[in-house]
């Protein structure tokens, strides 16, 4: 089983406790009515399917109920760093990036 | 090894006992869900008299009152049940200067008290998380094969579960029959 940190909790739980929740930082128009067809299909259903450090939500569902961010190695699935919602993605070094 | 069935209204009382491991259900209680910004905390607290701890996990009483924090902004309080109207009111009159959301879960869930010295080993059969994690006098919101509970510790070997009333019958079947095997181990 996979462990997650939890950046609110600030505690390493068990996956059972946590809900996986899509790519992070996918950011919705300010204006959707601004966004041609091929923008908002963009928005609502390209992502980036990368094989190696991905961004992703999670939501601690059986604990604080937090959604926060994780990144982790599609191809390890290690867990590389979690954070909170609202912060930027971190930017990590070459050994991490190749977990 | 004693082994009663949960009854259709939830009376409460002894449910599972053997070498291991004791299972009661627990008399209702007042339950509220309490959330808001920090800001309005304070106030809170003081209007119901019982502190509004800092920290996920950890508890607080006063009187008959008790609060645990279970996220970044939420509270869950327990009090006796005659007490339910008045802290409802006492919120209510509160709230322009503190504004917040209560809502009142009394009748949502029921409550199992679990202890003996396999205490422990029997939560562990459905729970994932390592309850070393979570110290005496402290509590979680957490998962209990597969339902969403809120666990109390209160003694090395004492817990209390809230458990939502419509799982209740299979977490209470799930508890017997970990009783019943962990004192086969002993
Ligand atoms: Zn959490």
């Amino acid at each position: 089983m996979l462990l997650i940190h939890c950046p609110y909790c600030d505690e390493t739980l068990p996956e059972l406790e946590f809900a996986y929740a899509g790519q992070a930082h996918v950011v919705r128009a300010a204006d959707p009515s601004s966004q041609t067809d091929e923008e908002w299909r963009d928005f609502l259903f390209i992502r980036d399917n990368v094989k190696g450090v991905h961004a992703e939500r999670w939501q601690h569902v059986h604990g604080c109920g937090r959604f926060f961010n994780a990144l982790r190695h599609t191809v390890s699935d290690k867990f590389l760093t979690t954070y909170k919602a609202g912060e930027p993605r971190p930017v990590l070094d070459d050994t991490e990036r190749s977990a | 090894m004693t082994e009663l069935a949960l009854s259709p209204d939830f009376a409460p009382g002894l449910l599972a006992e053997s070498a291991a491991a004791r299972v009661t259900l627990i008399a209702p209680v007042a339950r509220f869900s309490l959330r808001c910004k920090p800001a309005s905390r304070a106030t809170l607290a003081r209007v119901l008299d019982l502190p509004l701890p800092e920290t996920i996990g950890h508890r607080a009483h006063a009187r008959s009152r008790e609060a645990l924090r279970l996220g970044p902004d939420e509270w869950v309080l327990t009090a006796l049940e005659g007490d339910a109207a008045g802290i409802a009111a006492d919120c209510a009159a509160a709230y322009d200067a503190a504004p917040h959301s209560l809502v009142e879960l009394s009748d949502r869930e029921v409550t199992f008290a679990i202890d003996g010295p396999g205490a422990c080993d029997l939560l562990s059969l459905s729970l994932p998380r390592d309850l070393d994690g979570i110290g005496v006098g402290q509590g979680r919101r957490t998962v209990f094969d597969g339902q969403g509970v809120v666990l109390w510790r209160d003694e090395a070997h004492s817990f209390r579960m809230d458990v939502w009333r419509s799982f209740a019958p299979h977490v209470a079947s799930l508890l017997a029959t970990g009783c019943r095997e962990l004192a086969l181990e002993m």
